[in-house]
């Protein structure tokens, strides 16, 4: 988009200019790929000396959560201060805007140097070195986040794993089509449910490579925290080894570059706690089947029209990976 | 009957010219979305191909393991039914050997790439 034809760069300027000191104002607007509920827009402030790299996240208009699980750009700025106390890399939230700013409902932040595209995290040089490390690094901040006084925590969600399950439940019967796959993982799920007097944590939701921000030294931020929730924490270290996540890479079961016992060790380690390993597995088994069943309904937008490109259709013959990953987790061959 | 070529023949020459002469003259955007529309074809091929045998084979299946005769969707809402109700479940006979062949029909055509699938053939082989 050319410089001064966007509508929210001269606002933008304002609200920089304002509360960033030291700005004169901004430069580089563009919007990042990705999000269509939430918009990811790329930035340089100006200053006397060196530019400073920025990022804003605004849901336009002011506009509500459009998801009824999404937390709203208010709390993921909050989230993402608490998280950068306990020690999670993160970025540092440098202004959260208010209704008078005039761009919308979201915040500011700085914008990290690194690489999210899970593809190249696994295959590139640059990152050899890192890719050792990143499974425990994982676990570690995985036993930060979840250390964080659910006190401090603003309102959020409390979802367990009855509720997960039946939030899922729900959207795969509206859709409609039969999976006997899916029916027998929702059977399994139900009776093999974490017990009632679980401890509940923070939980990130969306922990998984695609959403780290990785350099060659390693995990710089943990980034998408919409889906943020109160639930057992053993959901994060379960969703990270969902088959999906590991990109081919099949015998790293932690987001396809390391091992469940490095994201372990690093967990115990960081004082998150004793790892239970058939709880982890609990929700690998239902975040492998909470993917297939996002697969699934992206058919109805197909087939609604709301979205009519063959991206958007193919995405549906896709929810059949995860019905083989279910069974070689539920009904193994061997 | 129809006359040659076959509808797998005129999918596959669509996804070839995609592929190899549209594709080249595109960038960005347009470019993966092309790629995307040929792997879409090459679904609908393998499904031409694959798919009317193992139709009758999975709804002989079904059959069998429900003891009662029907079209391939109602048979396949009928075993949902059955395993949320608890009637039916791995301990089954026939179950395990049923999800398993029909998923593995299922991803020939999808996404035989898979990692996933890969490996079960592998496990498959050994089993």
């Amino acid at each position: 988009m050319a410089g001064g034809s966007n509508p929210i760069e001269a606002p933008l300027a304002e609200v920089v200019k304002t509360h960033i000191k030291g700005t004169t104002g901004i430069s580089g607007l563009k919007r990042l790929s990705g999000g269509a509920s939430q918009e990811t827009w790329s930035f340089d402030a100006t200053t006397a000396s060196e530019p400073v790299p920025l990022i804003l996240r605004r849901a336009p208009g002011g506009a509500r959560p459009p998801s009824e699980t999404a937390v709203g750009l208010a709390t993921e700025a909050k989230l993402i201060e608490l998280a950068g106390a306990a020690g999670v890399p993160v970025p540092t939230v440098r202004y959260v805007l208010a209704k008078e700013d005039d761009v919308g409902d979201g915040f500011i932040m700085n914008r990290i140097a690194g690489e999210t595209i899970a593809r190249k995290i696994l295959r590139d040089d640059e990152f050899a070195n890192a890719r050792p490390k990143l499974a425990r690094q994982c676990g570690e901040i995985l036993a930060k986040l979840h250390s964080i006084d659910r006190a401090t925590l603003p309102p959020l969600r409390i979802s367990p794993a009855e509720s997960e399950i039946a939030q899922y439940r729900n959207i795969y019967k509206a859709h409609g089509h039969p999976h006997p796959v899916f029916e027998l993982t929702l059977r399994w799920l139900t009776d093999n449910m974490p017990p009632p007097g679980t401890a509940h944590t923070l939980v990130h939701g969306d922990f998984r490579n695609g959403n780290l921000m990785i350099g060659p030294d390693g995990v710089r931020a943990v980034l998408d925290w919409e889906i943020a929730h109160v639930g057992d924490p053993m959901e994060d270290l379960g969703w990270i080894c969902v088959n999906s996540w590991r990109f081919g890479n099949i015998d790293q079961p932690v987001g396809g570059f390391g091992t469940r016992e490095d994201m372990f060790d690093g967990y115990e380690a960081a004082g998150g706690g004793r790892v239970d390993p058939d709880r982890v597995k609990f929700w690998e088994v239902l975040g492998t089947l909470k993917w297939g069943i996002m697969c699934t309904i992206m058919v109805t937008a197909f087939k609604t029209g709301a979205d009519r490109s063959v991206e958007r259709a193919t995405i549906g013959r896709r929810s059949s990976e995860t019905e083989i990953d279910l069974l070689r987790l539920l009904a193994p061959l061997a | 009957m129809q006359d040659q070529p076959t509808a797998s023949e005129l999918v596959e020459a669509v996804a070839d010219f995609i592929r190899n002469h549209a594709m080249p003259q595109l960038q960005g955007h347009a470019a993966f979305h092309a790629r995307v529309a040929a792997n879409a074809l090459d679904i609908v091929k393998r499904e031409l191909e694959v798919a009317p045998a193992a139709n009758t084979e999975e709804t002989s299946r079904l059959q069998s393991l429900l003891g009662m005769e029907g079209l391939l969707e109602d048979l396949n809402r009928e075993l949902c039914r059955r395993i949320e109700a608890g009637e039916v479940g791995l301990d089954t006979p026939g179950l395990k050997d049923h999800l398993w062949r029909t998923t593995l029909t299922k991803l020939s055509i999808d996404q035989p790439n898979y990692s996933g699938y890969r490996r079960a053939l592998d496990e498959e082989a050994k089993s």
